[in-house]
Order: structure tokens, then sequence, then C-alpha cells
């Protein structure tokens, strides 16, 4: 793909036989041995790999709970328990599903600040930014639901919560979150439509994982210099360079993900979820997952009417901006150069944003009063101010550094001056003897 | 515009232009911009394609919404013969609890005294009244029966389920935004934006209430 010409040849008559009929291994040859990638990736480069991974595991640990859980609001709950206690090795694969949803949004959330930090997102690469948004909207959806079928006090409450963001719309809210809700508050029909439903959003996932990587495929990897590929000298093949550097990005990655489900399984949930739903009280604090604290803070942030808009309804509008305006970010971003290694000033803003986007995290936490809503205000305010004013405006009056003519020549550039960076160093295979 | 497209296609002439143009031209079988027969047919197919889309994805749409068995359920009678002055139970309706209280004289008072202007939202949200009813104290409840609130005991805000006889003003208040609610049910204080609602109900006997 990437414009190049197909340089696999079938060599025993079975792939000869395939390859004029549905040339599907030339398909796999061309896209994962002999496409050719940017010589500079460093260990950002390898989440979009650890991803697919734990899409895949989160597929197959999933269907098989669902051969044991039931989907139903007097059932639910002693399921998920029996997959703890009765099923043969459900602890783990429960576990394993749980955490991996945490462990999959780490991924994603590194994934997009590499992005970010990049500029992988402008052109000619913004359809594949778009698809990556898509996919993120997709899994935020599947995470939500998936939290709601073990059936506990945050699974029911969350629900309430979230479903209940649907009646700020004026005039239809009320018919939409009845749609939603299969009745007028969550019960039985919430719970077997939204198990439903968060059976099938991975495989919809699932789709337009190939239209992204499809979509890279045409344009091929950026890299941390942001120049593009010039010359053949600036690449090397999929396979082995990516494919070994990815591999062990994996394993790194997965060995964090055990440490979680075999030490610490229960830290990123919960503990009210263990008590089964009751729709006569409400927990004292409800928190949602910590992958959406982020924006259950900018929610919490607008506590004032904004003219004809009230609190209610800005609340919601401002936490699903948070996410909308990422879709917009190709153009919102104005500056020539791409990558934030040569951009002095986005570069501060950038780690600035993030440090923010953390700092949001913990407001959600909170409970929402005294100086904890101030300070998500504020936080807020730089949300928005860094996707809207600053990426605009620094685009246009910031001075970049002195761009290399080639990704090869900051590769020699770097190794020439010192030992460099560890991950240049490593990405650079052929200097390796 | 069909039969201009074809033309500039025409016009660039390349090899597989010609041919593609060719087949089109042969379909629009006058170079006029009146509509034809063709076009006519066209429009046609299209619409009953959008009508019947439409009418196929309706039931897909409509299963979503509360079933026969939800709304059946959507009216409980109640025996509150228990209920003295001061007492309070909650009963379960459509999935929702709604808080039955049968009020003090002081909780009564301090509720009439409030003047309309100290409100936050200055409706009933009362359906048994007019939608533009004020909210005063007599407004949230029935006549000849102004100690007992029957309300749907959900805050306004996210819908969590506030609690009784608590906060600043002795009604209700709800711990996850810290909404405080009077003695009639009010929003006083805290985030949420409209009073509890009173569902449709009435006394069908000096002890029992239907609600729905
Ligand atoms: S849900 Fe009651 S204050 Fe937010």
């Amino acid at each position: 793909m990437s414009g190049g010409h197909s340089t696999y040849s079938p060599k025993t008559g079975i792939e000869r036989w395939f390859d004029a009929r549905m040339p599907l291994p030339r398909l796999i040859h061309d896209s994962f041995v002999s496409f050719p990638v940017p010589r500079n990736l460093n260990y950002a480069y390898t989440f979009g790999g650890i991803l697919s991974l734990m899409l895949g595991a989160q597929i197959l640990t999933g269907i098989v709970l669902a051969m044991h859980y039931a989907a139903d609001t007097t059932l639910a709950f002693q399921s998920v328990e029996k997959i703890m206690r009765d099923v043969n090795s459900g602890w783990l694969l429960r576990y394993l599903h749980s955490n991996g949803a945490s462990m999959f949004f780490i991924a994603v959330y590194i994934h997009i600040m590499r992005g970010l930090y990049y500029g992988s997102y402008k052109a000619p690469r913004e359809l594949l930014w778009i698809l990556g948004c898509i996919i993120y909207l997709l899994m935020m959806a599947t995470g939500f639901m998936g939290y709601v079928l073990p059936w506990g006090q945050m699974s029911f409450w969350g629900a309430t919560v979230i479903t209940g963001f649907f009646t700020a719309i004026p005039l239809v809210g009320e018919w939409v979150q009845q749609l939603l809700l299969g009745g007028f508050a969550v019960d039985n029909p919430t719970l077997n439509r939204f198990f439903a439903l968060h059976y099938l959003l991975p495989f919809m996932i699932a789709g337009v994982v190939i239209l992204h990587i499809w979509a890279l495929h045409v344009v091929g990897q950026t890299n941390p210099t942001g120049i593009e590929i010039k010359s053949k000298t600036d690449t090397v093949a999929f396979t082995p360079y990516a494919t070994i550097k990815d591999a062990f990005g994996m394993v790194v990655f997965l060995a964090v993900f055990a440490y979680f489900v075999f030490y610490i399984p229960n830290y990123l949930g919960h503990p009210d979820n263990y008590i089964v739903a009751d729709s006569l009280k409400t927990p004292a604090h409800i928190v949602p997952e910590w992958y959406y604290l982020p924006f259950y803070a900018i929610l919490r942030a607008i506590t004032f009417n904004i003219g004809p808009i009230d609190s209610k309804l800005g609340g919601v509008l401002a936490m699903f901006g948070a996410i909308a305006v990422l879709f917009f970010v190709p153009w919102l971003d104005t500056s020539k150069v791409r990558s934030a290694v040569y951009r002095p000033w986005y570069k501060l803003f950038f780690w600035l944003f993030v440090a923010n986007a953390i700092f949001l995290g913990w407001l959600g936490s909170r409970p929402a009063e005294g100086t904890y809503v101030a300070l998500a205000q504020a936080s807020t305010l730089y949300y928005f101010a860094f996707f809207l004013v600053i990426m605009p405006v620094l685009g246009l009056i910031e001075t970049p550094r002195r761009l290399p003519n080639s990704i090869t020549e900051a590769v020699l550039e770097k190794n020439k001056s010192g030992s460099g960076h560890p991950a240049g160093a490593a990405a650079s295979p052929e200097t390796k003897g | 515009m069909r039969l201009r497209a074809v033309d500039s296609e025409r016009g660039h002439g390349s090899t597989a232009g010609v041919g593609k143009a060719k087949g089109s031209y042969l379909v629009s079988a006058n170079d006029t911009i009146d509509p034809t027969r063709r076009d006519f047919l066209y429009v046609a197919t299209g619409m009953a394609g959008v009508v019947g889309a439409g009418a196929v994805a309706w039931p897909f749409i409509d299963q979503m919404r509360p079933d026969a068995s939800t709304l059946a359920a959507s009216s409980v009678e109640v025996d509150v013969s228990s209920l003295t002055p001061g007492m309070s139970l909650t009963v379960k309706w459509r999935g929702k609890p709604v808080a039955i209280r049968n009020r003090t004289e002081k909780e009564m008072k301090e509720a009439e005294a409030v003047s309309l202007s100290d409100l936050k939202d200055p409706l009933a949200r009362n359906a048994n009244l007019a939608s533009d009813a004020p909210a005063t104290d007599a407004n949230r409840t029935v006549p000849g029966k102004e100690a007992w609130m029957v309300m749907v005991q959900v805050c306004t805000h996210l819908g969590c389920i506030p609690l009784g006889e608590q906060g600043e003003y002795g009604g209700w208040f709800c711990p996850c935004h810290g909404s405080a609610y009077d003695t009639a049910g009010r929003i006083r204080k805290g985030p949420a934006p409209e009073n509890m609602a009173i569902p449709v109900f009435s006394f069908i006997s000096d002890t029992s209430i239907r609600i729905g």
C-alpha cells in the first residue's frame, strides 16, 4: 500500500493459488511485512499495536463471560458473584475483563497524547484522526454500558446519572431518556439493552479500527520529526523492525496489566459496586469510572446559567463539547510544523494540557463543593482554551526551531551529538552492527 | 444537473470518460433540461425508497420505548391509614420512589410562609394542575388534603434520591451535589433546576391514594 508497488512474490503453489483468487496473503505481506515505516519511531508509537491487542483480549474475555452472565435485574449481581466464586477460572476472566477495560483506556490516552504531541492529525491524516475519535467515543459508550452489567450500586446510579444527562435536552429530552431506558427509570429493560449493545459495540469498534488502519496505510505513519518519508533510507520494513518493537511494548504493557489483575484487581473499581443495586437508595457519593473523571469534572464545573442555557444543560453541553472539540483539532491547529519537538511553546502548553487533564480527573473524583468547584472551572477553561485559543493562535505567532531536511538527517544528527535519546538509538537499527 | 454532468464528462474526451458518457448519454435520450419520464421515475423510486426505509426503521426505534407491561405498572394504590402527621412512606412507582408524607402543622406553616419570589423554580410542577400554575404551597398538594405531600422523590438535577427531613430548609436534601428542598419539595438551593415533580394522584378514600 502507501502508494508503493507490491513486493510480494508468491513462492509456493498454494500461495500462487490464493494470489490468483483472493490475494489475502499479498495484502498481509504488503501491510504488515514489507510496509515501510519511518526508521525513527519511538515507543510512543507502539500503542496502536497495544490497543489492537487489548481490543482482541476484551472481546475474548467478554465472550466467555457472557456465557456465564445473566442479564436480568434479579440475577445479574448473583451471576457475577457466581463467576467470581463458582465458575472455573471465572475470577481470573472477570478481573482480566474489568482491568482490561482500564488498561485499554490507559493505552488510548497515551495514544491520543502521542497524536497531539507529534501533530499526527495534520493533513493528510485528518480522516485517520477522526476515525480514531470515533473509536474513542465508541469505547466510552462500551465501557459505560459494561459497568452497568454487574448491577451494583454504582452501576445503577451511574446509569441513572448518565442517562439523566439527556433530560437536559430541551423538548425531546425526556422522550430520549425513556427511549434509552425502556421505562421511566433504570430497570430490567435497560439492563437487557445495555447488555446487547455492550456485546455489539466492540465489533463496531473492530470495524472502525480496520478503517483506521486502512487510512493509516494510505498516508503512512508519522514519526517524531513530523517530516514525511522522502527516500528509502528514511524507512525500515515493518517486519521485523516495527513488529519486534511493538511486541516488546506489548510485553511490558502486559506485565503492568498482570500486576493489576493479580495484585490490585479492585484498585480501579469502586467498593459500592459490590452492593447490589437498590433503586430506593443513592450512594453518598457517585463517581464514574476513572477514565470518565475529567469529563465528569467538566460537567459539574458549569454551576451557572449561560444566557438562556441553564446550568444543567450547560454542563452537559460542556461535557460533550470537550469530546467534540477533538474532532476539529486538525483544523484548529494552524501551525505548519507537525511535531512538538520543533515547537518550544506548543510543547510547553501541551504538557500543561496533560497535567491539567490529570488534575481535572482528580477533581472529578472529589465532591463538587467549595474550592473544588472553582478549581474545576479554571481547569475546564484551560481545557477549552488549549484547543480553541492556544492551538490556532500559537500556530500563527510561534517561531519553530529549524527542521532537519529528512528523517535520516535527523537520526544521524542525533547519533553524532553524543549518545542521544535511547529511543532514538534503538530506532536506528542499521547502526547497531 | 445530471445531464450537465454528462456533458462535461464528454467534454474531457478521455477514453474511459467517453465510454461512460456514451452509456449515460443513451440513458438520457434527449439533451434537454426539461424533466423527462425517466427523471420522474428516478425521483419516484427514490422517494419510495426513503419512505420505505423510514417505515422499516420505525419499529426498530419504537421497540425501545417503554413496553406495555411497564406502562401497565404505571398506577399504584397505597394505603396511608397508618401515617400520622410527621410520618412518611415511600412507594415505588414507575421504578422511582414516591414519597408520601403527612406533614406536621409546623412544616405546612413554613412552606406557606415562603414568598414566591424566593423560589428558584416558580412553577408548581404538579401534574394535577396546569403546567404554568405557580409554586404556592397549596399548588403543591391537592385541595382539602394540604397536609399530604405526594411527590416523586427524585432530584431534578441528575436523578439521585434526596433524603427526607434534612438540609437547610427542613425538607429534602440531595447528597449527590448538594441540592436542598423545602418542606413542599421545592428547590431552594443547589444545582437542581426544578421543584420535585408531583405525579398524577388522587385520594380514592380517606385512607388510600392512587398514584398514576
Ligand atoms: S442529583 Fe441531586 S444534586 Fe445532583
